[in-house]
Order: structure tokens, then sequence, then C-alpha cells
């Protein structure tokens, strides 16, 4: 019964976070300050392991090719489907899930905590319009992230591979080329745009409703996290069935 | 003024509020007092419109506020000005930031005139060089103070404080006590405020309601205070051996 009244709190939170802006000139700071918090801080990470697992997945795929009937650009043709159709949209996401979820929970709770939401709404100020709308718009630029995203982890990939000595550029060129279904990348992106909602909203319903201190906090915190992830595998699986099944 | 007649609310089946009436007058400081768990933060939160009610009214200038249209409760709010226990400042902004919230929300006023307004409350409440200070920066007395001058910088008619007083030293205390009554007096604002300070009780009680168990057992002023008879008062209120002498000595001076 918990579970069931979350999801209807959850539900009715996401249509009161639309009503009553809050006036454009104060929504434009709040947009900017979070597109700044969200999307540009979390470049740096998202870059590195992107790079590094694009490697990874270059690495482990030669290694598994022992048959010499199976063609050398497979490599860059495995790199670059697993990266697209999975690495870059879930499992980035759930890496945000940690880092980006863990920030929207923590900060929107500590403002509940210390009561600055019930000050938001003394002032006649709707406090879900003004904390997550500019949350929810910030992610819509998470597209943008998983882009680079793609981008890194097939580079990091043909770093490996080539400098690695276990293929050549040219192998890993034509693999990239080789039976690409321009489909994937629109899948890929549908995926990344209902996962930036989950990142949005999740977070912030775990913060919104809390109760407690600070060690209820980070306890909010943790159970964001979980939640946003299996909501992300879940609506990832349904995705996948409905679009490519 | 504030009117409430005959207020009950509920958590459940725990019933708090049951049946308060009372009113609360323009340019006087109202104490409501009572030990913890007696109703106060909730009776407080029922007036600033955060806790619906089942029964009752609250009137603010004859307007019931459970019949005001979404338009009219957002203009009555940006009539308040509110005081919280932990002071509630936003900690991302400066205080400077903070005090110009209410006006950057709710005013069309340039940033020169929004400014030269923050200049002046700063300065009403004894903080001219705080700008740029973040709250985090600032001491518990510095925050009430920012506090203060967040909730009067749009010129409410209606002013709430919780527990005001609470984690400073008895110096400070006093100084915001006297801050808030001269706010009052000056801008001829109605002011509410939730204490357990008896301290607060004697300087600027003009007109106190004590609660218990969710009743009114007793209202008056600071003067009427020290002549009740009423046992569930002079236990609260004289609990302590000092206020018990100073009630002595009122008394007997009295006599």
């Amino acid at each position: 019964m918990k579970y069931l009244h979350n999801i209807g709190v959850y539900f009715l939170m996401i249509k009161d976070m639309f009503r009553k802006p809050t006036k454009w000139s104060v929504m434009r700071t709040l947009i900017l300050k979070d597109i700044d918090d969200l999307i540009i801080n979390s470049l740096g990470i998202v870059a590195f392991i992107s790079f590094f697992v694009g490697g990874v997945v270059a690495i482990q795929t030669s290694l598994n090719i022992s048959n010499p009937l199976i063609p050398k650009y497979l490599v860059g043709f495995a790199t670059r489907q697993s990266i697209i159709l999975e690495f870059a949209p879930t499992f980035i996401s759930i890496i945000m899930a940690g880092k980006v979820g863990s920030f929207i929970t923590s900060s929107i709770g500590t403002m509940r905590v210390t009561e600055q939401i019930d000050a938001l709404e003394v002032m006649g100020i709707n406090s879900l319009n003004y904390l997550v709308f500019p949350k929810f718009i910030a992610l819509s630029l998470y597209p943008f992230i998983i882009s680079i995203a793609m981008f890194l982890g097939v580079l990091g990939g043909l770093a490996a591979c080539v400098y690695g000595g276990y293929g050549t550029l040219e192998d890993y060129i034509e693999g990239i080329q080789t039976d690409f279904i321009p489909f994937h990348i629109i899948y890929a992106f549908i995926k990344t745009l209902v996962f930036a909602f989950l990142l949005a909203t999740i977070p912030s319903f775990y913060g919104y409703f809390m109760k407690g201190g600070a060690l209820e906090v980070g306890k909010a915190s943790t159970t964001s996290f979980v939640w946003t992830s299996v909501v992300i595998i879940l609506a990832n699986y349904f995705l996948t069935s409905l679009l490519l099944g | 003024m504030i009117e409430v007649k005959d207020l009950h609310k509920s958590f459940g089946d725990a019933h708090i509020l049951k049946g308060i009436s009372t009113t609360f007058e323009k340019g006087k400081t109202n104490l409501i007092i009572g030990q913890s768990g007696s109703g106060k933060t909730v009776f407080l939160k029922c007036l600033l419109g955060l806790f619906e009610y089942e029964k009752g009214t609250i009137a603010y200038e004859g307007n019931i506020m459970s019949e005001l249209t979404a338009n009219e409760k957002r203009d009555l709010r940006a009539q308040i000005g509110m005081v919280f226990q932990g002071s509630a400042l936003f900690d991302s902004m400066t205080i400077a930031e903070n005090v110009m919230f209410p006006l950057r929300m709710f005013t069309k006023q340039s940033k020169s005139e929004m400014k030269d307004r923050v200049d002046f409350v700063l300065k009403r409440v004894n903080l001219p060089d705080a700008h740029k200070k973040m709250p985090s920066e600032a001491s518990g007395g510095m925050q009430k103070r920012v506090a203060i001058a967040r909730a009067i910088v749009n010129n409410p008619k209606y002013l709430f404080c919780d527990e005001p007083n609470s984690g400073l030293d008895p110096k400070t205390a006093i100084v915001i006590d006297n801050l808030i009554q001269e706010i009052t007096d000056e801008y001829q604002i109605t002011t509410v405020i939730n204490s357990h300070d008896m301290n607060s009780v004697m300087e600027i009680g003009e007109k106190i309601i004590f609660l218990k168990d969710g009743y009114k057992e007793w209202e008056g002023s600071k003067d009427t205070i020290f002549k009740t008879d009423n046992d569930a008062v002079t236990n609260f209120v004289y609990s302590s051996n000092l206020f018990k002498k100073v009630r002595r000595m009122y008394i007997e001076e009295n006599q």
C-alpha cells in the first residue's frame, strides 16, 4: 500500500510542478544554475568513464575473438553497438543517478529539514515549481552528455584497440561503419530523454517529501539512488521491448 | 487584525487543536505560549495556511482564509512575513540576495530600487555591512536579524515568528525581542510570536495566549500574567525559582 501511495504522490508532485509558475526572471537564473550543477559539472566524470569503458569493451571483445573466421572489424562493430545501445544511455544514467540524483535529493532534503521549503510556501511560492521544474528543464540537455559519452566511448575503444595492439585503425573504422542503423541513435536518445525525466523527478521526490533531520537526508539520498536505478533499469527493459523488440 | 473562531485540527486520531478562538490585533505583539506538544506550532502553521484545518475560521481583516481564491491567497501571503525557528535562510544566496528575494518574486521594482530597500532594512536590523556574507558565515543572532529583514522587506501587514529566540544567548535574545517590538510599533504590523522564552513573555507580550492540550487555557497580557491565579499558567510561566521571586516581588510592590 505504501508503494502505491508513494506512486500516487509522485504523479501529483509532477502535476504540481507545472502549476503556478515562478516569475520568469527568477526561473531563468535557477535553470542556468541547474544546467551548471547538473550538466556542466557532470561532463568530466562522464568523459573519463566513457573513454576508459570504451577501451575496456574493445579489449574484452578482441581477447574473446579467437576464431580466425570472425572478421577483425568486429571489435569496432561490437564496441559501437555496446556503447550506443546500452553503455552510454543506460549505464551513464545509473552513474548519474548516483552523482546528480544524490545531489538533487540532498540539496532539496536539506532545504526541507532547514524549513527553507516552508519559507517558500509561506511566501506563496509554488515550491515544487521553484525547485523541481528548473532541474527538469536543465536535464532536458542530458542527451548532450550522452552524445559526448557515445563519441568518447567509441574513441576510447579505438585508442585501446590501435595503441594496445589488438587491431588496426582500418579494421576498427570499418567496424564502426558496418551495418550502422540510424534508428539505434534515435532509440538511444528516446531512452535518454526518459531517463533524464526520471533523474530529475525521482530524486526530487525523495528530497521534497523527506521527514526528519540530517541523518534522514543521507538515508533519502541512498533510497533515491536505489529507486532511480531500479526505475531506469525497468524503463530500459520496456523501452527496448517497445522500440527494438 | 486576525480573527480565529473555533479552530479544530487533527492528524489522524490525534485531535491537536480543540476549538481555539482569539484575535490578534494590529500594531500589537501577540505571544502564543505553552508546553511542548500543546499545539503552538500547529496553530501557527494553520494561521499561515501551511496546514488545512477541519473546523472553524481564520479571517484576515474579515476575509476568511478558507474562502479565498488561489490568487487572493497568493496576495494574502505576499503580505505575510515569517521568521522561522532556524531562520530558514536560503544557503545558496548571500545575505543581500536572501533579503532581496521577496522583492524579486513579488514586485516589479528596478534593481536599484530593490538594492536601496535591502540597504534600508539591513540597516534597520543593525547589519549595514553584511550584504556579501553567506548565511553560513553569520552567527545565530545575525541569521535571525537577516530573517527579520527578509520578513519585513516587502512591508508585510502580518509578521509571524516561530521561537525567534531559540538558540540565542540572553543578550542577543533581548535584542531580537526589542527589534520585533520596535518594528511592530513602527510599521503597525500584526505580530504573532510562538515562544518558550519567559523573558519575551515579560518584555514584549502585549497579548499572551496560553495553550494547553490543544485548548486556549488563558489569555491576557504581560501585566495580567503576574496576577493570574490560573494554576496551569503559573506552573508553566513561574516554573523557575527566579520567576517565582519576580512574581512575588511584583505582587508585593503592587499591593
